[in-house]
């Protein structure tokens, strides 16, 4: 369209009225044909509860904590979940068991905080805490968003199958004493010479 | 009774089926936006979505019906009653079908135009009164548009008038049976169209309203009932507009095999179509863009295809 | 027909005597465009439908549309109404409503009370005349009006 300011050396009039034939015309009418060919396309709706959409393994959702290829638990409620969360939705307390090992007492998400960012996940230095591609968390009463561990612990090891922190650090824990652990050589004798 | 025009029952199923039609367009409207951008729209309240607008209407009634405390409250009250007036009024001269209509006056076509000229002060009024700097600014653009377009709109109905010698939109109609008046009248036709858009302040012509600029325009401080009578305003505006440029350039009713009525309404919703397609095609121009496209350009135009068409007639005689 | 002048006559009456009193100008303005919108339906009572359509475009749809447009640039607010109540004392509107009444009273009464035999005036006679014996009038109303046009797109250019 035209310039709204005339300028004294501007393009002629004929120019002027065949530019703007060019775009009333032309550029308007091809758009208004190519908006109209999208009533023949197919539509992109997921057409949600009656059809579920493919959800990415990768996707963050709701938040579990998973168990090492032993059975127990892997959180060692090192708190650096906690630390991490930008809205501080997680709330855990350590506590040891007779083994020596460490577990939480209460680990606790306030999901109606949480915004599923992942950081949790990707501080969690034994994979204990992971986002599960699944969605369909609304609940009729606040109280109800709060998970406790019982909620949030699952039988599996989650999405990654093979941590097992316990199995591989050096701590002394009940039927593993320093340097059981996989890929660890036994403690250094220092008060021996020998090599 | 019988249908005959200007009877009670004429009178009365022709506003109730305009208004439930034009409430309809909502979800029309939702739906067809919805399919030429690759989604589905509202489908889920009744089948096929169509119970939407009893939704929409639960809505917009139950909700609280503020009048700001800032606002003058006369003209805050008068201005959305404007619009489904005077719109309303203008369907009386629209003849719909042979004994379908409310009023045949030999000045239908003025009686549309001064309608039209007056629908511009319920968006003037609504945004001066509301005391908000957005809706005053849409108040000021819409005044402008509407102003300059209701001139090209009259211009360029007046081939038709000189080809039919009458301002009489029945007559206009029955004079169409050799051929309608889209062909000798085509520039007549497209410059009404755009007018018409332009008056109906609709996409791409909404600038009073612009979302993206000024909020909601003239409405911003409107809620409940009363934004609901801007909205349905709106869309009576577009089924009036389509209804129009049916009758005056397409024949109105005339058809082959179908009824007339139904002629009518194909024809008026190709139209409403059509301007919603606009809708969810051509993006909104620049105001002084409007402004210049409509007296730089259509203003000669219009006033060209009536010299060109006064020509014509007069050496056909 | 005689209903309808009389209402509309009235309706013109009270909602000019409306514009004069009121102080906030947006709505002496609706008075003022309803006033015309009586007007109008005056007209049409007259037999002079062409007329009265007229009237409803050109005066109550353009012009008082362009006044409320300029009143919208003025940003008037409480102050101009407490000045325009100021500059509506009693002392000033007595007399003249007096006399003026006056007036309307010997108007009423000298109304003929006989039926008037109105013939409608439609579009085509109004035209016939404008271009018929009227032309060079008509001629020269639309020159003054071009070189309105002309001059306000100079203006506007510069």
């Amino acid at each position: 369209m035209s310039d709204p300011i005339v300028r004294p050396h501007s393009k002629s009039w004929l120019a002027k009225f065949g530019e703007l034939v060019k775009d009333t015309l032309t550029s308007q009418v091809v758009t208004l044909w190519r908006v109209f060919r999208h009533l023949f396309v197919a539509t992109d709706t997921v057409q949600y509860p009656e059809q579920q959409p493919h959800m990415f393994s990768r996707w963050r959702g709701r938040i579990i904590l998973t168990r090492d290829p032993d059975g127990e638990e892997r959180c060692v409620a090192c708190n650096l979940c906690a630390v991490a969360c930008p809205v501080d939705c997680i709330a855990l307390q350590k506590t040891e068991d007779e083994e020596g090992r460490w577990y939480p007492e209460f680990f606790r998400i306030n999901f109606s905080r949480c915004i599923m960012c992942g950081f949790c996940e990707e501080a969690c230095p034994t994979n204990a805490i992971q986002l599960t591609p699944d969605f369909e968390m609304a609940e009729y009463k606040r109280q109800d968003m709060v998970w406790e561990k019982a909620d949030l612990l699952i039988a599996g090891t989650g999405k990654y199958h093979e941590t097992n922190f316990y199995r591989v650090a050096g701590k002394s824990i009940g039927g593993k004493d320093k340097g059981e652990a996989r890929n660890e050589l036994p403690p250094v004798d220092v008060r021996s010479l020998l090599p | 009774m019988q249908w005959e025009v200007g009877s009670a029952l004429n009178i009365a199923s022709i506003l109730v089926v305009v208004i439930v039609f034009a409430a309809m367009l909502i979800w029309v409207e939702r739906r067809l936006l919805g399919f030429w951008q690759d989604r589905l729209g509202p489908n889920r309240v009744g089948p096929f979505g169509l119970l939407q607008v009893v939704a929409d209407m639960i809505k917009i009634f139950t909700k609280e019906d503020w009048i700001p405390p800032f606002a003058d409250r006369f003209g805050f009250v008068l201005a959305p009653t404007i619009i489904m007036i005077v719109i309303l009024l203008s369907f009386s001269v629209v003849p719909f079908a042979p004994g379908v209509g409310i009023v045949d006056s030999n000045i239908g076509v003025l009686f549309v135009l001064a309608m039209a000229s007056l629908g511009a002060y319920s968006v003037m009024l609504g945004g001066l009164s509301s005391d908000n700097k957005y809706a005053l600014l849409g108040s000021l653009r819409a005044a402008a548009q509407m102003v300059s377009y209701e001139v090209f709109m009259g211009i360029s109905l007046l081939g038709v008038v000189a080809l039919t010698g009458s301002f009489d939109l029945r007559e206009i109609v029955l004079a169409q049976e050799g051929g309608w008046f889209v062909v000798p009248q085509f520039i007549g036709f497209v410059i009404f169209l755009i007018a018409g858009v332009a008056e109906s302040h609709r996409l791409p012509f909404d600038i009073p309203e612009a979302e993206q600029e000024i909020c909601a325009g003239y409405h911003t401080e409107y809620s409940g009932m009363k934004f609901g009578m801007f909205f349905v305003g709106e869309y009576l505006g577009l089924v009036l507009i389509s209804s129009l440029i049916t009758v005056l350039f397409f024949g109105g009713w005339q058809g082959p095999l179908l009824p007339p009525l139904a002629w009518f309404f194909i024809k008026a919703s190709c139209f409403i179509a059509f301007f919603i397609l606009l809708r969810a095609a051509i993006p909104r121009p620049r105001y002084d863009q409007l402004m210049s496209y409509g007296w730089l350009f259509l203003l000669p135009l219009s006033l060209l295809n009536l010299l060109i068409t006064g020509v014509v007639i007069l050496s056909a005689n | 027909m005689t209903e309808l002048f009389y209402s509309g006559a009235l309706v013109a009456v009270i909602a000019t005597l409306l514009v004069i009193v009121q102080t906030n100008v947006v709505h002496a303005l609706i008075y003022l465009v309803l006033s015309l919108l009586a007007v109008a339906v005056v007209f049409f009572s007259l037999g002079a439908p062409f007329v009265a359509i007229l009237e409803a475009i050109v005066y109550a749809g353009a012009i008082m549309v362009l006044f409320l447009f300029v009143v919208m640039m003025l940003n008037l607010g409480q102050r101009s109404r407490d000045q325009e109540k100021e500059w509506l004392p009693a002392r000033t509107w007595f007399v003249p409503s007096v006399l003026a009444l006056l007036l309307l009273i010997q108007l009423v009464a000298s109304i003929p009370t006989a039926g008037l035999n109105i013939e409608e005036i439609g579009a085509r006679a109004v035209s016939e005349l404008l271009f018929g014996p009227y032309v060079l009038a008509v001629e020269l109303a639309s020159f003054l009006l071009l070189a309105g046009l002309v001059s306000a797109y100079h203006i506007a250019k510069r």
